[in-house]
């Protein structure tokens, strides 16, 4: 789908959503009940670097400071941060950090935030942008990846093939919308042949401020690892309190 | 087994182990380790890519006392995989998050865990034999980030290992409330190699080492304000900044996001135009600014300690 059409079946009710022609999306969508949802995001498959993070994050720290609980909506089709000299030179984990801290900023003041991926995303812009909402959703065609096949086969010096083979046993590594569902990552793939606006409503409903993706990926048996460890560090953690207090 | 104290606190960060590193910087014996390597908690996913997994996954997690006082910490190794964040390397740094903030949150009904966690990074970011676990961990440590320091948690990053902090761990880094970076430590998204491979050695030429320190390496990190202060390649060198820095750290709110919104803006408007780091340190006001690649520790700190963009709350 093209962010027009996504754009349309999002906000059938009227939207000021605009695109620099940079790529970055800022502007604000009626939802079906005529209230306000502050939307933000990367178009065109631009790649995220520090100037496009600003007007971001600015649009974000806007809607926490007017207070209320204006949702945010953050729209992802990005090859992925800039991979620049220069951009590294200035410090762009930063700018990519931020934009992250922003939009747990605005959670954590009762905004809840929704990603929706509609393109591609990858690695730096990723975490940034939609690994940073409660609730990440995705329509089919989205392409999101860590890292693409064939420089995954460059790096770990396996070839693309026996890669192509392992990732239909395990979704612990292969890109696709698919795999990152069953890890926790996405929470939910939409169906395009539905009304979006109603699946807005219905992922906002679901969207919390708990972090339930390891949950969710164990549930989904893609990540079967994780959510135990978290748990039995926790109950280290603390019962490393009750010697303690007993001695 | 009683090494010469001294010579122990001199010892390279840079060239030390995880574990070398933790026994350095804490208090003596103070160290006590969670989830050890005697329980095996290791990388179910290894295997597949024909790989030997590490009982700790390459993580080291545990609480101790810096200073007299208590404290959290994760240590990445480095040397085992380039101390990625994998599925159980991530949720080991996690869980201690998630008890640090419950802690500090009352939530878990105690209260005297640390208040304070330290995150020794050394890592190349995401394990790629486990990319969408990995990915999906460092999302899940920057979120628990900010929630510790929401709670009142000190969260303190550490760079000075020979995986630097790239990918998901620059980000993590840049997620703490202070970060601390030797000269060795280097800091960013993409890697030099990566850069050149995807865009070519004319764009980043990652042979060229004195070009690499400059970019993402610890001093020009600490003098743009990326890093807030700059230790010695020692263990002692990270413990006295890592003490200093726990001092008084930024609280986690609309205020200090503001502040870190208008230095970001600040900082590119006033450095985006420069084409190498030499010209971002002239117009940072530095008077000789060919002369900070060679400068020693004390100099350069003498230097860096007067600057305004590099000495803020805004992060």
């Amino acid at each position: 789908m093209t962010l027009d059409e996504v754009l349309k079946g999002l906000f059938p009710g009227g939207h000021d959503v605009k695109t620099s022609k940079d790529g970055w999306i800022t502007g604000h969508g009626k939802r079906r009940d005529g209230g306000p949802i502050a939307v933000i995001g990367v178009a065109n498959g631009v790649p995220l670097g520090a100037a496009g993070v600003l007007p971001l994050a600015e649009h974000v720290l806007g809607v926490v400071e007017k207070g209320g609980d204006t949702p945010i909506l953050v729209l992802v089709d990005t090859e992925g941060q800039l991979m620049a000299r220069r951009e590294e030179m200035i410090g762009l984990n930063e700018y990519l950090a931020h934009l992250a801290k922003c939009l747990l900023l605005a959670s954590q003041h009762g905004h809840r935030t929704v990603g929706l991926e509609y393109g591609r995303a990858s690695a730096g812009a990723f975490l940034a942008t939609a690994l940073a909402t409660d609730s990440l959703v995705g329509l089919p065609g989205a392409e999101p990846a860590v890292m693409d096949l064939p420089s995954m086969a460059r790096v770990t010096k396996l070839p693309e093939d026996k890669l192509k083979e392992l990732a239909k046993t395990t979704p612990v590594f292969a890109p696709g919308l698919d795999h990152l569902a069953q890890t926790g990552a996405v929470a939910e793939i939409w169906d395009p042949a539905k009304p979006l606006d109603g699946q807005l409503e219905a992922a906002l409903r679901n969207a919390g401020q708990k972090d339930v993706r390891d949950q969710l990926g164990a549930e989904r048996k893609g990540r079967p690892a994780a959510a135990k460890v978290a748990r039995q560090v926790i109950a280290a953690a603390t019962g490393q309190t009750h010697d303690a207090a007993a001695a | 087994m009683m090494e010469d104290t001294a010579t122990r606190a001199q010892a390279s960060w840079f060239q030390a182990t995880a574990r070398q590193r933790i026994d350095g910087l804490l208090d003596p014996g103070s160290f006590t380790e969670f989830l050890g390597p005697a329980e095996r908690v290791q990388s179910p996913h290894l295997a597949l890519f024909d790989l030997p997994a590490a009982f700790d996954d390459g993580v080291v997690i545990g609480r101790g006392t810096l200073d007299g006082k208590g404290v959290l910490l994760a240590a990445q190794e480095g040397q085992f995989m380039g101390g990625t964040f994998g599925e159980v390397s991530g949720a080991k740094i996690v869980g201690l998050l998630r008890a640090a903030r419950d802690a500090a949150g009352g939530g878990n009904g105690k209260d005297d865990l640390p208040r304070a966690v330290l995150l020794l990074l050394d890592s190349g970011g995401v394990r790629l034999q486990e990319a969408n676990a990995g990915e999906l961990a460092v999302a899940e440590v920057m979120r628990a980030v900010v929630e510790a320091r929401s709670n009142g948690v000190a969260v303190v990053a550490l760079v000075g290992g020979k995986s630097g902090a790239f990918g998901g761990a620059g980000l993590t880094a840049a997620t703490c409330s202070r970060i601390v970076v030797s000269e060795e430590g280097r800091i960013g998204v993409s890697g030099p190699e990566v850069i050149e491979t995807n865009k070519g050695v004319e764009e980043f030429d990652a042979a060229n080492k004195a070009l690499v320190w400059s970019v993402v390496g610890g001093k020009n990190r600490r003098l743009i304000g990326g890093a807030d202060a700059f230790a010695a390649d020692t263990m002692s060198g990270f413990r006295e900044a890592a003490i200093a820095v726990l001092g008084k750290v930024p609280p986690f709110d609309l205020k200090t996001l503001k502040a870190e919104q208008a230095r970001l803006a600040g900082r590119h408007s006033k450095l985006g135009g420069c084409d190498d780091a030499v010209g971002m340190w002239k117009v940072l006001g530095i008077k000789n600014p060919p002369a900070v690649r060679d400068m020693d520790e004390d100099a350069f700190t003498g230097i860096a300690d007067r600057l305004k963009e590099a000495n803020h709350d805004a992060r």
